[in-house]
């Protein structure tokens, strides 16, 4: 296989992971983003503390700890392969992996949003005579959607970047599990390799200034719609 | 129609306990910010649920503490006009004017979209987005976006309070409109602005503390000297109602109260029109004989039914003015000196720039 051939394999298993890891923690996101902002609960500091942990451990604790959770010989892992999901080693891993990294931020960003919705709006819908759920679809969501896919676009850059828990956790098999990240550094431990590792480092870059941009729009776009109350 | 509460709850030291009923028309819950009128409000919304207590609208429970009912605010078919609009920033004025109708009961009577935006004035701005509309259009769109949503009744919590003199001008006549209208709905309307309310109540609930001090209908409740302190001394006085007779090209207009003729300047009412006059207790003269060679020509005969010593160096006296009551603010020597006691024939002196033409109307 040639380098590039080689460079366009990694980044569609880049995109393919980035999209799957993103489209299964939206809604996990979005669902923790609202305990945090809207319910009182004990023990909230607790939900917090795990929800951030990934963004101060080492990526590459956070890939051996998936290990030892979702490894073929841990209790776990077992019982998912038995149902036919294989994680370690495997590009699910690599989905299981970006989610956990990627978290940390789409709740940030989600809840963020949630907490610039003005709850006196709700009331207010309420005693129009909308019912919880159509409070929620009607005004809450609306006024918060694109704090929500400005917390997809940062899971996304986040998956697409990830390294050090993923090749932890599933290694770096060619065509498999070696996504981008991967692959450039792959092709920089060989001699010659800088101009392959050039072409992907390239990619990455084009990717991730791609994310920042459409994340800072929606991310202004979410203000002055509050705002404009 | 028939509202029928008690409010109980308890905030650290303040305790609040509110009871009262209101018929149709527009009942005035009056009082000084702090003095728990917006609780009593968000109670009757179902947006707090007080400790204790019972809210009853045409006789069905809304609220009641001790049989633990509590209806949600979505069920209770009731409008709210906040203080701050609450328009959906998302939403054009025309969604918003509309986001209730679906939950409409089927069948309700009540105005339509055209209805409202007609009625309100909103034909210029109903594809605009709220962020762009000035305070006065903001409360325009809530109060329609309230009336769409067909309600029993229409709680209105300090709806002019963050407008400017020309802006609440601009919506008064829209609020009269609604009161006097065929709508007939009516309205629970909280306000700590006694021009506000002497302009449109047809009830009045004066709180203080977190206790009804005083309830009834506004023109009782405003000539009741007891009712002085509760509203200030400077803004006390009757609400009297009053017949448009002519209007002389000197800008003075001649009206008709019960017990004569006043000559007032500003009457913007047409002739024949049938309008309100606030006569504020300061700045009504008592003389015991009528008096010549004033510039003023508002004297008119009077009766003094009551002498209400205050805290301070003045007293506020009751008069029946023909089938009117009139407030007037004394000082307690002039009470001792003049000797004013119930039953005493004398002439009360309005001046002419008594009357603000803000609180003409009707």
């Amino acid at each position: 296989m040639t380098a590039d051939a080689a460079a366009w394999q990694a980044l569609g298993l880049s995109l393919w992971v980035a999209f799957w890891a993103t489209l299964l923690a939206m809604p996990l996101a979005l669902w923790v983003a609202w305990l945090l902002a809207r319910v009182p609960f004990r023990g909230k500091w607790l939900l917090n503390a795990a929800v951030h942990l990934p963004l101060v451990l080492p990526p590459v604790v956070t890939g051996y700890l998936l290990l030892l959770s979702f490894g073929r010989s841990a209790p776990l892992g077992r019982a998912l392969e038995a149902v036919g999901l294989q994680l370690a080693f495997h590009w699910t891993g690599a989905v299981l992996a970006a989610i956990v990294m990627g978290f940390p931020l789409m709740v940030r960003a989600m809840r963020l949003a949630i907490e610039a919705v003005d709850p006196k709006l709700e009331a207010a819908a309420a005693t129009l005579g909308a019912p919880r759920t159509h409070v929620f679809a009607r005004v809450t969501l609306p006024l918060i959607a694109p704090g929500i896919l400005a917390g997809a676009v940062m899971g996304f850059a986040k998956a697409m970047g990830e390294f050090g828990a993923t090749i932890t956790f599933v290694a770096n098999i060619p065509g498999q599990t070696q996504t981008l990240p991967s692959a450039i550094w792959t092709a920089l431990q060989i001699p010659g390799g800088e101009s392959a590792a050039l072409f992907m480092v390239a990619l990455a870059c084009l990717v991730a200034v791609a994310a920042v941009v459409i994340s800072e729009a929606l991310a202004r776009r979410v203000a002055a719609r509050i705002a404009g109350a | 129609m028939s509202l029928d509460l008690h409010i109980k709850q308890q905030f650290g030291d303040f305790a609040l306990d509110v009871a009262f009923t209101a018929g149709a028309g527009i009942t005035a819950l009056f009082g000084r910010s702090g003095a728990g009128k917006t609780t009593v409000i968000n109670a009757v919304a179902g947006l707090l649920r007080p400790e204790g207590g019972h809210v009853h609208l045409q006789g069905e429970t809304l609220f009641d503490a001790t049989r633990g009912i509590f209806v949600p605010p979505a069920k209770r078919q009731l409008g709210y006009v906040f203080q701050d609009a609450r328009l959906f920033p998302h939403l054009s004025v025309v969604d918003n004017l509309t986001f209730g109708a679906r939950y409409a009961p089927s069948g309700a009577a009540g105005p339509d979209l055209a209805d409202v935006i007609k009625l309100l004035g909103l034909e210029h701005v109903q594809n605009r987005a709220p962020n762009t509309l000035s305070g006065g259009e903001k409360q325009r769109v809530a109060l329609g976006r309230a009336l769409l949503s067909r309600p029993r009744l229409l709680l209105m919590d300090e709806p002019l309070a963050s407008l400017d003199g020309p802006r609440k001008q601009e919506i008064l006549p829209y609020l009269e409109r609604l009161r006097d209208g065929p709508l007939g709905l009516p309205i629970l309307y909280v306000s700590h602005a006694v021009d506000e309310v002497a302009r449109l109540a047809d009830t009045l609930v004066l709180v203080q503390d977190g206790r009804v001090r005083a309830d009834g209908p506004l023109f009782e409740v405003m000539s009741d000297p007891a009712a002085v302190p509760l509203l200030g001394v400077r803004e006390a006085g009757a609400v009297i109602e009053a017949d448009v007779l002519e209007h002389a090209d000197d800008g003075l207009s001649t009206l008709r109260i019960s017990a004569g003729q006043l000559e007032l300047p500003g009457v913007q009412a047409p002739v024949g029109a049938r309008v309100r006059l606030r006569v504020l207790a300061q700045d009504v003269i008592l003389s015991l004989d009528r008096p010549d060679g004033l510039s003023s020509v508002n004297i008119l005969p009077v009766v003094i039914e009551a002498v209400h010593p205050g805290d301070g160096p003045g007293a506020a006296i009751a008069l029946r003015a023909g089938n009117d009551r009139l407030l007037a603010r004394v000082t307690a020597r002039a009470v001792a000196e003049l000797r004013l006691k119930p039953g005493l024939h004398c002439h009360a002196i309005l001046k002419a720039t008594t009357v603000a033409p803000g609180s003409i109307g009707r």
